[in-house]
């Protein structure tokens, strides 16, 4: 039996909306990008930069800071938003995406981005690195978390175990991971391609305890970041049920919309325009 | 040498709390001080090398020194996405050391041969790629891996190789050494095929042709201005490597060469592993002899061309 795409009504508000919009007006500039991809973190990036993360726009290196990586790194759109919103670097910086004379590249890389902690872009190598920064705040006894953003697709990929494995062996308390799980990937569905379930049961199989949250709740990601680490013996892991392109209509559970390399001025109009809407 | 080098990962490790080891699933009892001693920064991490890397990598990232070791095919093809990545484009100081490169492992097969290591790693910028000769010189080489900005692959020979060179020379990375001058030929050669190369030319000497040799324990970066200083003076060039013939010293040896414009003409020739998956078994020694990797062919290549 195929399964139907997965639904989910959780209205956005008007943060939400600017930031998509935000996201809107990079792919006009850049002409570019991967939009379901971005719209489907929304959520989890906002709360993770809003009311988790410790972080210092001006001094990104800062020892203290909680590290962060979004290991699904084509989902970058969405964290360049907020970085730029926080004060990473100059807004200017958004309408450069992907030009020879930006920083802003369609995958996020260390020492160029700054507050991006490891480049990424071929998939599964976000937790295997965290990896090494949550055993390393453990062993020098430094305070800081290890946040990384993940994804269903990202999953299928040999590395995401491995590491996994590890931390669970570890114990890394300090280590937590949000699984964008929108059930999408660029071919067709997760349950298609190469199905994960029982997505949940296999990370704590693995050794993560584990919540599910809806991932476009700001208020159940929230709630669930606030009672990491789960287990004071375990990483924690957080499925976030989400939608791909969530946010615009003729974009939710659209697989030509996983990436675009072109987009028309229609289609810019249109996406602003069902953002604009109240929901 | 594999000894050696573990045994100054130790030493180093006991002076410098920023050093780190992580190995996947080492021999029993591997670093036993090491981890009773520092059990916060020895890590034996399984069969996961993909992971091996990336953590040593964010390790790294972290100001640590990690230094990895399993064996050289799976430190090279098992995850190379992650050495290209994670340690290359991060500019991460890792250090890999390993084992087995060449054809050390010549009983277990093509799986564990690394006959096209330094090829692959060749390619990738920011890659430091060290083969030294004997573990003497793996004794030289270790201090000078602590400061160094960058990834390392430090290529191991099987043990027990024999001693030929001496602390004459401070090892520095980078740096090629000219271990015996002559004007008749140049033997170029990286590894554990130094002693083949020393050989050769003392028969030479012997039957009257004067071959100097080039000793290059770092592949990458290459010492242009050393070989190019003794290439310039002799007509007959020869690299001699337990390697591929492509894209590894002898690749670069005939980059070099290819562009280095010479006033008079050089005859030149690799020797090295063609190219093919070795196809016996037996030791490291018989397959060198059935590739011709010996003193012996080195001898017969340069009367040749001489």
């Amino acid at each position: 039996m195929i399964k139907p795409p997965p639904v989910n009504t959780t209205p956005l508000d008007e943060r939400s909306r600017e930031l998509r919009r935000q996201i809107v007006r990079m792919l006009e500039k850049g002409g570019r990008g991967h939009v379901g991809s971005a719209f489907s973190i929304v959520e989890i990036l906002r709360v993770l930069y809003d009311d988790f993360l410790k972080y210092d726009p001006k001094a990104p290196r800062s020892p203290q800071r909680d590290r962060f990586i979004l290991s699904k790194g084509h989902g970058c759109l969405a964290l360049y938003v907020l970085l730029a919103e926080k004060g990473f670097f100059p807004e200017s910086e958004l309408w450069k995406f992907c030009k020879p004379d930006g920083i802003l590249g369609g995958h996020p890389e260390y020492g160029k981005v700054p507050g991006v902690e490891a480049s990424t872009g071929s998939l599964g190598h976000g937790l295997p690195i965290a990896v090494g920064f949550a055993l390393n705040a453990r062993h020098e006894k430094a305070g800081y978390r290890m946040v990384v953003v993940s994804s269903d697709g990202e999953s299928n990929e040999g590395s995401v175990w491995e590491a996994a494995l590890c931390a669970g062996k570890h114990k890394l308390s300090n280590l937590t991971v949000l699984v964008d799980y929108n059930k999408q990937q660029s071919y067709g569905t997760t349950y298609e391609v190469l199905d994960l379930e029982p997505f949940a049961d296999k990370w704590r199989a693995f050794g993560f305890a584990v919540q599910e949250v809806d991932g476009h709740d700001v208020g159940q990601l929230r709630a669930a970041l606030g009672r990491t680490p789960f287990d004071s013996n375990k990483p924690s892991a957080i499925i976030c049920h989400t939608i791909k392109g969530k946010g615009a209509s003729f974009v939710e559970n659209n697989l030509n919309w996983h990436h675009k390399n072109k987009v028309t001025d229609e289609e810019i109009k249109s996406l602003l325009a069902e953002l604009e809407a109240k929901p | 040498m594999r000894k050696t080098c573990l045994d100054m990962v130790y030493e180093l490790a006991r002076k410098d709390p920023r050093i780190f080891f992580i190995g996947s699933d080492l021999g029993v009892g591997t670093l036993k001080q090491f981890k009773a001693e520092m059990p916060g920064r020895f890590l034996m991490e399984g069969v996961s090398e993909a992971n091996v890397v990336g953590m040593a990598a964010g390790l790294a990232l972290e100001g640590k020194i990690v230094y990895v070791n399993t064996i050289a095919t799976f430190l090279t093809r098992r995850c190379f996405d992650q050495v290209v990545l994670d340690l290359c484009l991060h500019n991460a100081n890792v250090r890999l050391i390993a084992n087995g490169g060449g054809v050390v492992y010549a009983p277990l097969g093509p799986t564990h041969e690394a006959i096209e290591d330094i090829a692959i790693f060749r390619a990738l910028p920011r890659m430091t790629i060290l083969a030294p000769a004997d573990a003497e010189e793996m004794r030289r080489l270790m201090p000078a891996t602590v400061d160094h900005q960058g990834p390392i692959y430090i290529r191991l020979g099987k043990g027990g190789d024999p001693v030929v060179t001496n602390d004459r020379v401070p090892f520095r990375i980078g740096k090629a050494y000219p271990m015996k001058e002559g004007s008749d030929a140049l033997i170029v050669s990286t590894g554990v095929m130094l002693k083949a190369a020393l050989d050769a030319a003392g028969s030479l000497e012997a039957a009257g042709i004067k071959a100097a040799v080039l000793h290059v324990p770092t592949v990458k970066p290459f010492d242009q201005d050393t070989f190019l200083e003794l290439a310039r003076r002799v007509p007959v060039i020869v690299s001699v490597e337990e390697h591929t013939v492509i894209g590894g010293l002898g690749g670069a040896v005939a980059e070099i060469i290819a562009e280095a414009d010479f006033k008079s003409p050089k005859r030149f020739r690799r020797i090295g592993i063609p190219d093919v998956f070795p196809d016996q078994y037996g030791s490291q020694a018989s397959l060198l002899k059935r590739y011709d990797i010996t003193a012996e062919k080195i001898v017969s290549v340069v009367r040749q061309l001489a």
